[in-house]
Formats: structure tokens, C-alpha cells, sequence
């Protein structure tokens, strides 16, 4: 038992987003806002009763937000903002204080992975320990919220609508990650990675020790750049390739290999569009014209440093 | 083979620039159908997964309100402000100082950071403030850039720090993967050799953030000259 729950927030942003949904519905400037609105709808409901709904019937949600969003029918409403010489004027008056509320979510996370996991009376506990990372967040951001409101004195609906700005944004790309999770999933289950380690196997002349090492950096990267996830990658390649060719016909370090391997999927995660949390999201949420700028300015980064894994791993793997 | 028939979905409709959420979407139902999956069963796949996999969105939602509150009110023009009283600092280097201290705390297995709760409010108006005052007002293509570049920072810090805490999701991963296997790994063995790797993207972002700074002196020069 846990006093607050990863389900609590869950429960708390879905809220907000059927919030969303409602401002959308009354707003009558939004040609599409029907649309809209029963997008942010739906993934609300996603988020408040997902744990409690039947899968096929959130499959069905996902299929009709995918088919909302591909048809071009969900549009932003405009929200009501402040222009910049407003700003400037309030940055003016609350100077510095301003980062105040800002900086109590990386405080509460370092509080929350110090403290938060011990905190308990009669076996109720504070948090859930297992989630503790992502409830850290969500805790620092109600407490920010808080803190903000105090400082600017704004009546919490200001803070709703900017919220709905800032969402509405980020628009429907904000569920891509969770899609291509689902993906992945999906992926795993009907077998693919087995079929490309085979692949690798038969193409490649992977008795020669350094051949093996190559094919598995290589392998970690292209396949985390199909998955757009190295954790889901790990496991078919170091399953296909790593274990069978570098630890057992080779006789190579597990550890190392292992280690160095899940940072050459790293660098697979940095130049894929699959990794939609990390290379998409905040393409909208900086407002960048190019949808790939974010791999653009990763690229000689991943290339840099999967060269450096990969001679690493070559150096070190059959040695220590 | 058949099965791979997902991955091409998806490669040709990104060359398309098909709707990226329709093309993942049609390449999972593909594969589960070429798997012999019925497609009720893919649905309560996908629903499941997307229920389970919430996490992801939840810290970018639950900091939107207090971002855009605070931006109303006027943050990242305060942090704008802050910056031009440092002569020494450029958009190159608050780059880099935020994939030290990204590195450093997440290697120290402390969450800090996040494109929503730091590169949007407070790393991006820092680094573009700071690239203002040393070369002027900056075109659209420059500030997407600087952008682009802290979001790179965000990832690079975040990936490249976190395999050297030992409790972290990937190294109980790998661990729980060679037991399966009947393999004994040691998490240290694994957290110590990702620290080169972290060194060596410490370094790598260091000639990024250089070559930052340089494109902008560069472009500022042109339009001098222009």
C-alpha cells in the first residue's frame, strides 16, 4: 500500500486533459473543435480509467486518436497568452524569484530518491517505491504548480489554459511514444528479432572473433533504431548474436560486452524518429520548423561515439 | 521474413512523410496480422502496452502547467536577462554545462532535467540570451539550432550518465537477462564500463557545443559583412 501512487497522478494529468478537451469544445474559434476535443477526450480517459478499462477497448481508442490525428482533425485552439513587453514587465517585478518554483522539481527529485522511498508508518507507505523516479516528478511539479501560484498571485484557471497551450502544442505527437512502445511490443510478441539476429548470423563470417563484436555493436544500433527502444533491443541481440558468438563460441566478458553494447543501442536511440519521446516531442515542444533538427544535431554525436563503443568493446571485450 | 514486412511499413511511409502515428500504428497491425494474431488481439495488445507504457507521457504533462505559468509571467525572459550579466558565457557552454550536470546527477541516479522541465523554460532562453548578447539578434534558423542542440544535450547527458548508477532500469535489465541465461554478471562490472563511453560523450559534446559557438560567430560575421 502507497499513499500516493504513480495511478494518482495518472489520474491527475488525465484530468487535465479532459480539462483541455472541455476548453476546446466551448471554443468556437477552433474550426475542428468537435475533433479536437474528443481527441483529448479520449486520451484523457486513457490516462484516468486506463487500469481499470478492458485493453481492446483502449486498442480501439488508440486505432480512432490515430485516425483523428492522421486525417489532420486535431487543430489548437487558440489560447489567450501574454505578449512580450508584458513579460518583460513581470520578469522585471519578480526577478529572480521566478526560478524558484522552476527549481523545486529537480529538489524534490533528489529529496524523492534520498527520502522519499523510506518514508512509511504502519506499512502504509509515502510513495510507491518501484515508480519512484517518475512519482518524484509528478510530486515536484504539484508542489512547483503550488509554488507558482503563490508567487504570481494568478488565479489557478491562468495556469489551466497555459497548460492547454503548452499541451495542445505539443499536440498529437505527445502519444507517439506510447504508441511506438505498444509497437515494440507488438514486434517482440510475433518474433521479429529472432528473425533478424538469423539474418545477421547467415550473412556474416562471425568465427572470426572481431566480425562477432562488430555484428553485435552494429546489430544494437540498427535494431534500436527499428524498436526506437534499447532496452527492447538488448535482449533480442545479446539473446541472437552477443551471448551465442562473443561470450560462448568466443569466449568474451559478458559484462563489458553487455555494458558497451546497450551504449551502442544508445547511439541507434539518438538518430531514430522511433524514439519519439526523446527526438519528437520536443521538436513541437521548442517550436523547431524541422521536424528532424534534434537527429540532425545528434548525428555527428552518435557517430562519434558509436565509432568510440565499437573499438572499445573490440580492444577490451576478449581481453579483461 | 514476412515478419520484417513491419519495418519496411515503417521505413517507406517516413520517406513518405506519411503521418507518423498512422504509419506506426498500420506497421503493427501488419506484423501481428502476418503473425497470424487475430486483429482484436493486436487492438488488446496495443491497449495494453499504451496503458502500461502512460509513464512516458506523464512527467511532460504534469510540468506543462507550471511551465506555461511561469512563462507567462515571464521566465525565460528573466533567464535571458541573468545571462547577459555573464561576459563569459556563451550558447555553446551552457550547453555543455548542462550535460555535465545532467552526466553527474543522473550517473549519481537523480532525475533531474527533462525537455519539458528544463531545456524548454530554462537551458534553451539561457543559451539563446547568451548567444544574443555576443552576436545580436539571431535569425529563426540559428535560435532552431541552438534549440536542437540543447535538446541534443538533454538526451546525450541523459543516455551517456545513467549506466554508471547501478539501480537503474538498464543495468537491472541486463543483469536480470544473464541470470535467465544462468550467466552471473556483476552490476558493477557493467556501471564501471560504461564510465569511458560517459567520458568520451562529455568530450564529444564539448567539440559540439565548440562547433555551436563558432557556426554562430560565423553567421554573425556574414551578416556584418553583408
Amino acid at each position: 500500500m502507497s499513499l500516493i501512487s504513480l495511478n494518482s497522478f495518472y489520474i491527475l494529468a488525465g484530468a487535465f486533459m479532459m480539462a483541455t478537451a472541455l476548453r476546446v469544445a466551448l471554443d468556437r474559434g477552433n474550426p475542428r473543435r468537435s475533433t479536437t476535443a474528443l481527441f483529448w477526450g479520449l486520451l484523457g480517459a486513457s490516462f484516468v480509467f486506463g487500469s481499470s478499462l478492458n485493453p481492446v477497448i483502449v486498442g480501439y481508442g488508440v486505432l480512432g486518436m490515430t485516425v483523428l490525428a492522421a486525417t489532420g482533425r486535431v487543430g489548437a485552439s487558440r489560447e489567450r497568452t501574454t505578449g512580450r513587453e508584458e513579460r518583460l514587465r513581470s520578469a522585471e517585478r519578480l526577478r529572480d524569484r521566478l526560478f524558484r518554483p522552476a527549481l523545486l522539481v529537480p529538489v524534490t527529485a533528489i529529496a524523492g530518491s534520498l527520502f522519499f522511498g523510506r518514508i512509511h508508518w504502519h506499512g502504509i507507505s509515502l510513495v510507491d517505491s518501484a515508480n519512484l523516479s517518475v512519482t518524484s516528478v509528478g510530486i515536484g511539479a504539484v508542489l512547483a504548480l503550488l509554488a507558482g501560484l503563490r508567487l504570481t498571485r494568478a488565479p489557478a484557471l491562468v495556469a489551466m489554459g497555459e497548460g492547454s497551450r503548452l499541451l495542445q502544442a505539443v499536440g498529437w505527437a505527445l502519444i507517439l511514444p506510447q504508441a511506438l512502445a505498444a509497437l515494440g511490443g507488438l514486434f517482440a510478441q510475433a518474433g521479429v528479432g529472432a528473425v533478424v539476429a538469423g539474418l545477421v548470423e547467415q550473412a556474416l563470417p562471425t568465427q572470426h572473433a572481431w566480425v562477432a563484436v562488430a555484428a553485435y555493436c552494429v546489430g544494437m544500433m540498427l535494431f534500436t533504431m527499428c524498436m526506437g527502444n534499447a532496452l527492447a533491443a538488448f535482449a533480442v541481440v545479446t539473446g541472437g548474436i552477443g551471448v551465442p558468438l562473443i561470450v560462448h563460441a568466443h569466449g568474451g566478458n559478458p559484462a563489458i560486452m553487455a555494458a558497451i553494447g546497450m551504449l551502442s543501442g544508445y547511439c541507434g536511440t539518438l538518430l531514430t524518429p522511433m524514439a519519439a519521446n526523446f527526438n519528437l516531442v520536443p521538436v513541437m515542444l521548442l517550436d523547431l520548423d524541422d521536424k528532424n533538427a534534434v537527429i540532425r544535431a545528434q548525428a555527428p554525436v552518435a557517430a562519434a561515439l558509436f565509432s568510440f563503443n565499437l573499438l572499445l568493446m573490440e580492444f577490451c571485450v576478449y581481453r579483461f | 521474413m514476412i515478419k520484417l514486412i513491419g519495418i519496411l511499413v515503417i521505413g517507406v511511409g517516413f520517406a513518405l512523410r506519411f503521418n507518423t502515428l498512422l504509419v506506426v500504428v498500420v506497421a503493427g497491425v501488419v506484423t501481428g496480422l502476418v503473425s497470424g494474431i487475430s486483429f482484436n488481439a493486436i487492438m488488446a495488445e496495443f491497449g495494453r502496452l499504451f496503458v502500461l507504457d502512460r509513464y512516458m507521457t506523464l512527467p511532460i504533462v504534469m510540468m506543462l502547467p507550471v511551465v506555461g505559468l511561469l512563462e507567462r509571467y515571464g521566465l525565460r525572459e528573466r533567464a535571458e536577462t541573468l545571462i547577459r550579466r555573464s561576459s563569459a558565457a556563451t550558447a555553446g557552454r551552457v550547453i555543455l554545462l548542462y550535460t555535465a550536470v545532467r552526466q553527474a546527477s543522473i550517473a549519481l541516479g537523480v532525475n533531474v532535467g527533462g525537455h519539458a522541465g528544463a531545456v524548454r523554460p530554462l537551458i534553451a532562453p539561457l543559451a539563446e540570451g547568451a548567444a544574443r548578447v555576443r552576436h545580436g539578434e539571431l535569425s529563426k534558423r540559428m535560435v532552431d539550432w541552438i534549440r536542437a542542440n540543447a535538446a541534443a544535450a538533454e538526451n546525450v547527458g541523459n543516455f551517456f550518465g545513467e549506466d554508471i548508477f547501478i539501480a537503474v532500469g538498464s543495468i537491472l535489465l541486463m543483469k536480470a537477462f544473464f541470470a535467465g541465461l544462468g550467466i552471473e554478471v556483476s552490476s558493477w562490472a557493467m556501471a564501471l564500463w560504461g564510465i569511458p563511453t560517459a567520458l568520451a560523450a562529455f568530450a564529444v559534446m564539448g567539440w559540439r557545443a565548440h562547433a555551436l559557438d563558432r557556426r554562430l560567430a560565423g553567421e554573425a560575421a556574414r551578416r556584418r559583412d553583408a
